[in-house]
């Protein structure tokens, strides 16, 4: 089973994009899509693991120095991800909002007029 | 398009989307396996910069534009939420009500552990360079933290500790400290983001050149960031209120 933890990522990318595709409420879409992103980092680490070594941090007093740790890069990458990830929740949640003032209801389904 | 339509097409879609994204894998090296390329470069790249933390060293020394990208995101969406959650013409501001009775063991733990959340928070902006954490780590932690004052006290008391505008400063303060450390590597060193500052001995904490700096600029722009943000919606909650509403009440 040495793909398993990649087939987990493509799973949790699917189920948050099955979410947003049923969600009946805005808050349930960001989440969802939460939840889609949280496929990277899974994909993002997995590729960056390997079995047996510690982490990428030496510490302080400092082990001594080896390459055979997890790869940072993937780690530092997945950091950017979730900050990322972060701010565009928060960007959306603040959308759902002015939605809901506008229009009087979060549910996608019922916003279909196009307004200027 | 209907429900069913619309699931119809994820199912076709969604297959066809997962049916690449599987066979992909199976082409990538093994789960577990000892091929890393990138780290086989990025970590005696971080040991010969004084970096004990490799994956600090990777966002704030061997990748330090991309952080900077990263940063103005946080920037920008904080400003499009302040712009978004802004009251609007048919809303007006309400005094908050005063809260109901709260359980005196909530107080308890959210006094004890509001100090205890800032040191933390603290700690780990500071050995962003050492230990597991850095600037974004430790700014969230911050940023939460001090809504414990919420949670465990009032909004009343929150908002006397959160000086919302000079946090704004703050957070722009983070990203051009960040900027203008790169300038300076521009100057001195001839490339963007290059260190300026001496790097000092593996595993202590005034090592790795700019990256401590660096690391304290974002958790300055995230704590700030993050704390304003929830400000936005907070308020929005508790003393934003419509016209509507308010004939209702």
């Amino acid at each position: 089973m040495t793909y398993y933890a990649y087939l987990v990522a493509v799973f949790v990318l699917l189920t948050g994009v099955f979410g947003i595709v049923r969600s009946r409420n805005l808050i349930h879409t960001v989440v969802c899509l939460s939840v889609a992103q949280s496929g990277t980092y899974v994909l993002l680490l997995a590729i960056g693991y390997q079995r047996g070594v510690s982490p990428p941090v030496f510490g302080s007093p400092p082990v001594k120095p080896t390459t055979s740790v997890t790869d940072p890069l993937v780690q530092a990458l997945t950091l950017t991800d979730i900050v990322v990830s972060a701010t565009v929740t928060a960007l959306l949640l603040a959308i759902a909002v002015q939605v809901h003032k506008r229009h009087g209801t979060v549910d996608p389904n019922e916003l279909v007029a196009l307004e200027g | 398009m209907s429900r069913t339509a619309r699931l119809m097409m994820f199912v076709v879609a969604g297959g066809a989307v997962g049916v690449m994204l599987v066979l992909g894998v199976l082409d990538l090296p093994h789960f577990g396996s000892s091929f890393h390329p990138y780290r086989d470069a990025a970590v005696p790249a971080a040991v010969a910069h004084a970096t004990s933390n490799v994956i600090s060293s990777v966002n704030f020394d061997l990748r330090g534009l991309d952080t900077l990208g990263e940063e103005t995101i946080l920037l920008t969406s904080v400003l499009g939420v302040a712009a978004l959650l802004r009251p609007a013409e048919d809303e007006e501001e309400r005094k908050p009500r005063r809260a109901g009775s709260l359980l005196d063991m909530t107080r308890l733990f959210g006094y004890v552990f509001l100090p205890l959340t800032l040191a933390i928070g603290f700690i780990t902006v500071a050995h962003g360079a050492l230990t597991p954490g850095g600037g974004f780590q430790g700014g969230v932690v911050l940023g939460t933290g001090i809504h414990l004052l919420y949670v465990a006290g009032s909004y009343h008391a929150i908002e006397k500790v959160r000086p919302v505008e000079a946090l704004e400063y703050g957070e722009s303060l983070g990203a051009g400290a960040f900027a203008c450390f790169g300038i300076a590597g521009a100057l001195v060193s001839a490339s963007f983001l290059g260190n300026i500052l001496p790097w000092g001995t593996f595993g202590e904490l005034f090592s790795s050149g700019s990256v401590l700096f660096l690391s304290c600029a974002v958790g300055v722009e995230v704590a700030s960031g993050v704390i304003v943000l929830l400000a936005q919606f907070l308020h929005q909650a508790i003393e934003v209120e419509s016209h509507v509403e308010a004939g209702k009440a």
